[in-house]
């Protein structure tokens, strides 16, 4: 009997093996969840397929965030297949790879309000349809994943690290609007891990060597380690817990100098 | 060592594009013969990452598009 037996779960934002979204998919369908994932595009499409099947999931759709028809589309499919929805799992973020270097302040008004509209915005937006859903089932769990640059100024994180203190402040908000309904909303601050998405950050590994040196237990974060923290913040194990950022670095946030 | 070196790139290579091993010749592009997309790009750096044990900088990655440009690299910084 695992931590979130017969829950049915959403997650949007797996890309590959590599992805943080794919170590919570394991973990909560190794805890025994239903899961459906989506994928975004054709090119990611050709990864997500393989790892559903992986773990018994169905693939529910094409959504991208920016998208309300495909947002609308995925839910009704959503509340076709179960009637109900559980666990919601947002791992979505967007900047350009231009602004994930040198200096903050270059970046255009356009790609700020992007990299908002995709990585703070889309939180809001899935978490509106996944209400009444939720609703149904008489209450549910959101998890999205955020890091340590939405508090602290670390290098070339710059918009990204804007849009991620954006959406902690959209968690607290959702976490008021839906905790009458039971729905309670949190987010992951995960330690540097080399995904896709981190890829795009000029100088990762600087920023990895410098955890795995400097963190309390001296080492850099397993990917696992996000699924398995996940996992519980997700389940009813966590029923008191919510508009939290909970940390899973290691440690690093706490160190000073 | 070199030629070890050369067929464990080829090998990663043929594994992560899903490519038969003879398409991967020292002069075939990523992009333009073995129809790598740019997230495969992105994943056989990671993966040589992890298969050697060495960091690809950013500048590095970004000047990679042939199966000898990563033998070359991986010899050059295999220790």
């Amino acid at each position: 009997m695992g931590i979130v037996q017969g829950k049915r779960a959403l997650i949007v934002g797996v890309a590959n093996d590599k992805s943080l979204a794919w170590s919570i998919a394991q973990t909560l369908a190794a805890e025994g969840a239903e899961i459906a994932l989506t994928y975004q595009g054709e090119i990611l499409e050709k990864r997500v397929r393989p790892l559903a099947a992986q773990i018994q999931a169905d693939v529910i759709g094409e959504l991208d965030v920016n998208d309300d028809a495909q947002i609308a589309s995925v839910f009704a499919a959503l509340k076709e297949k179960w009637n109900g929805l559980d666990l919601l799992v947002h791992a979505v973020a967007f900047a350009e790879r231009e602004d994930l270097r040198d200096r903050f302040l270059t970046v255009s008004r356009a790609n700020f309000a992007k990299s908002m509209e995709i990585s703070a915005y889309s939180l809001v937006a899935l978490a509106r349809a996944a209400e009444p859903l939720m609703e149904a089932r008489g209450g549910g769990s959101i998890l999205t994943l955020s890091y340590l640059g939405a508090v602290r100024a670390i290098p070339n994180y710059n918009v990204m690290g804007v849009a991620k203190a954006a959406l902690e402040a959209c968690v607290r908000y959702l976490s008021v609007d839906l905790g009458g309904k039971n729905i309670r909303v949190n987010a992951l601050s995960a330690g540097p891990a080399r995904t896709l998405s981190s890829s795009a950050i000029r100088d990762y590994h600087s920023m990895a060597h410098e955890v795995e040196a400097r963190s309390p237990l001296r080492r850099g974060m397993k990917i696992e380690e996000v699924g398995k923290m996940a996992a519980a913040v997700l389940s009813d194990f966590s029923s008191g817990v919510t508009g939290q950022t909970l940390y899973v670095d290691v440690g690093y946030n706490i160190v000073g100098v | 060592m070199a030629q070890d070196i050369e067929t464990k790139v080829r090998e990663k290579i043929s594994e992560q594009l899903g490519v038969a091993a003879d398409e991967v010749t020292p002069e075939a592009s990523f992009i333009e013969d073995l129809g790598a997309d740019s997230l495969d790009i992105v994943e056989l750096v990671m993966a040589l990452e992890e298969e050697f044990n060495i960091e690809i900088s950013d500048e590095d990655a970004e000047k990679i598009r042939t199966v000898k440009d990563v033998v070359t690299y991986i010899e050059a910084h295999k220790s």
